[in-house]
């Protein structure tokens, strides 16, 4: 029976728990065998995008480690995923490394390309946003890319579409990052702040009610926007839409 | 100042801001529009890219090859290792023929060696004949964009600079009018110039021509009246055969603004009767970064600005914020190239959005030439010691899984229990205008361990 490897990002970990456990429950509920390696930290890429790879080669080796041994190792996040596929080509390539890089998905690309089951019912009465997290989006190509000539096509869009009630709103710029992008939103606070502002402003003006994104980094980064300015919305993970059924109310 | 003092200052002023962003974002989709009309786009894309490749692998072969058939031609050729060089070069012969008026098109290799002021110096005058080229160089500004060099400017405020320098009358912004004062400033300027100077879009290996593209005619208007021509080149602009051209130049204008071709395709091959043509080869460091594997591909680039008008960064913090000639995300690759302590900020201005590779026509992987420069620029520049020893802390941290948690364990509850001025300070630099995400009460590795014991 495959057995999943479940990674929690070092963040969602300790400020998004309700996502981790919506991607574990969704994959028990599909009848996966999931285990949670209990000495898993994060994925490096916070030093790696800031120019500090050479710091981060242990943390990617911790990672290898934790996760050598399962058939996939599945994440709630594009933008980790995204790092460990890319970038783990500076480590030396054992066959441990190379497991690992071919393994690591997103929950996403999972449910709907290594995933044979039929996904569990969910609805979710809501007008929903989606944000296209970039690292997701033109990364790993979870979709076409607005500036790409090929026929259209999302995954995310497709397993959101499958939620009972929902509502997919269309907004003005599809795939406009938010301006999250790791230690850039500290490092270019003013530009990081105004690409927030207007990516938040795209969904309020097509009316919806909540953002959801394959990156819990870009919702929390909207969320801190949304929050300060107090304003109509509530950010979730695609996991916690496709976990959602009437027995849930959305979590704030 | 870095890029994100810089950034800090253009986004001050927030209707700017916005007015800068829909005014590009506008390119962007008529960019899109135009190339969704091509179903080979993609495949377009990769053959430039492959072109360019081979030309940059045979470099010193194609130069030869096209230096050989434009001195057939008729055509001065001159090399020029470098800025200096290439503004002695254009200084001799203006000498030699006595000129005193030039008129010029537009040419980033021209500002990159920064020509206008040293000819100046020189006692010539020099009449930028593009017309946002005029428009920033009579703000005495540096232009903001390589295909716009004048996009950061509103109509009024070009009003006020041609009511100032032109002498019109106010026109309150009015294009027509605008664009008849400049066209009637120019045609004097055209008239009496002693000499035209160009830059170069694509230099053809096998028969010597070199290719100029404009939207106005200005490159023509200048050097069919002028008795010298001088056009000044990057060497990366060759390409080998004629039947090239038409892959590049289908790619270009669609880039650049959306339009199916650029109006004026100007073909230069030999001098008129009577009149002198140069053409001066300018390496400037292209060389060095031939020599950069990691960076090679971004001498693909055809300057089209495509990277510019679809980047969040550049639409939000104009380009003026870069400091650099070639301003926006294929500035930031090329930039660090030349001098990479004073544009060490410019490859984290960027979050790596990767809409800029996408865009690029010539596939410069220009998100990941990003990743690298961050990477070689903390090993060779000591700068923000603070940041190194927060990320090698970091990068410890996330060794030690139990410090890990306990660590985050105190913080979330330090983030629940501090009052508000201890958590939102100056020090916060994400609480300035963001609030932090709420702590949960436990993390998702202590639920798990309560609710999931067994399993495992």
């Amino acid at each position: 029976m495959m057995h999943i490897g479940l990674f929690v990002p070092c963040y969602v970990d300790q400020f998004y728990p309700r996502v981790a456990i919506a991607t574990l429950e969704l994959l028990e509920k599909l009848g996966y065998r999931v285990s949670v390696p209990p000495d898993q930290t994060c994925c490096g890429q916070p030093m790696a995008n800031s120019g500090y790879e050479r710091y981060s080669k242990k943390t990617m080796e911790l990672f290898v480690k934790n996760f050598a041994s399962y058939d996939y190792i599945v994440a709630p996040s594009g933008s980790c995923v995204y790092h460990v596929r890319k970038h783990y080509d500076t480590l030396e390539q054992t066959p441990e490394v190379a497991h690992i890089r071919e393994r690591t998905v997103d929950i996403c690309e999972f449910l709907v390309n290594h995933c044979d089951k039929a996904l569990p019912e969910s609805n979710f009465p809501y007008r929903v946003g989606l944000h296209q997290s970039c690292h997701g989006q033109r990364g790993l190509r979870f979709g076409k890319s607005s500036e790409v000539v090929a026929e259209p096509f999302s995954i995310v869009r497709q397993l959101l579409e499958s939620v009972e009630g929902i509502e997919l709103v269309d907004l003005q710029r599809a795939d406009e990052c938010c301006g999250f992008g790791g230690t850039f939103a500290i490092a270019e606070e003013a530009v990081s702040v105004k690409m927030g502002k207007d990516r938040v402003q795209d969904h309020i003006l097509n009316g919806a009610q909540v953002i959801t994104g394959t990156d819990m980094s870009c919702l929390m980064h909207m969320e801190g926007i949304i929050r300060r300015r107090q304003l109509p919305l509530r950010v979730m993970h695609v996991s916690e839409i496709l976990n959602h059924t009437h027995q849930h109310e959305p979590s704030s | 100042m870095s890029h994100p003092h810089k950034a800090q200052e253009f986004i001050a002023n927030e209707n700017r801001v916005n007015w800068h962003d829909k005014s590009l974002w506008h390119v962007r989709e008529k960019r899109d529009k135009a190339v969704n009309l091509f179903p080979e786009w993609e495949q377009l894309r990769e053959k430039a890219s492959q072109i360019k490749s081979h030309t940059l692998s045979r470099l010193d072969e194609y130069l030869e090859e096209f230096e050989k058939n434009a001195i057939a031609n008729g055509v001065k050729v001159h090399w020029a290792s470098d800025a200096i060089e290439h503004n002695d070069i254009v200084l001799s012969i203006f000498r030699e023929h006595g000129v005193q008026r030039i008129v010029k098109s537009k040419s980033m290799l021209t500002e990159e060696c920064h020509l206008n002021p040293f000819l100046e110096k020189h006692g010539i005058e020099v009449i930028d004949s593009d017309l946002g080229e005029r428009i920033v160089q009579l703000a005495k500004e540096p232009p903001s964009h390589i295909v716009m060099p004048a996009i950061h400017k509103k109509r009024m405020e070009i009003d006020e600079l041609f009511q100032k320098h032109l002498h019109t009358p106010p026109s309150h912004g009015d294009e027509n009018i605008l664009t008849a004062a400049a066209r009637e400033h120019l045609r004097q300027k055209f008239m009496k110039a002693d000499a035209a100077l160009t830059g170069v879009n694509f230099g053809i290996a096998e028969t010597g021509d070199f290719v100029v593209c404009t939207n106005e005619g200005n490159a023509d208007m200048g050097v069919h009246l002028a008795p010298v021509q001088i056009s000044s080149m990057g060497i990366e602009k060759l390409i080998p055969r004629y039947e090239d051209l038409g892959v590049f130049t289908r790619l270009l204008a669609r880039s650049a603004t959306g339009q199916h071709i650029t109006t004026y395709t100007s073909q230069f091959r030999k001098p008129r009767a009577g009149t002198e043509m140069h053409l001066i080869l300018v390496d400037n460091g292209r060389t060095v970064q031939l020599g950069r594997e990691k960076y090679r591909r971004s001498l693909h680039c055809i300057r089209c600005g495509a990277c510019m008008n679809t980047c969040p960064v550049y639409r939000r913090s104009g380009g003026h914020s870069y400091q650099s000639v070639i301003p926006g995300p294929i500035g930031s690759i090329l930039s660090p190239g030349r001098d990479m302590k004073k544009y060490s900020s410019l490859p984290f201005a960027s979050s790596l959005c990767g809409s800029c590779s996408d865009v690029c026509p010539v596939k410069i992987n220009i998100h990941e030439q990003l990743y690298f420069w961050r990477q070689d620029i903390t090993q060779a520049t000591n700068e923000e010691p603070a940041k190194k020893i927060s990320m090698k802390m970091t990068g410890w941290l996330f060794t030690k899984p139990k410090w890990f948690r306990k660590a985050g364990k105190f913080g979330r509850k330090a983030l629940a229990k501090l009052p508000r001025w201890m958590v939102y300070n100056s020090m916060n630099v994400w609480g300035k205008h963001r609030e932090l995400p709420e702590p949960p009460k436990e993390s998702f590795q202590e639920w798990y361990q309560k609710n999931r014991k067994n399993n495992g």
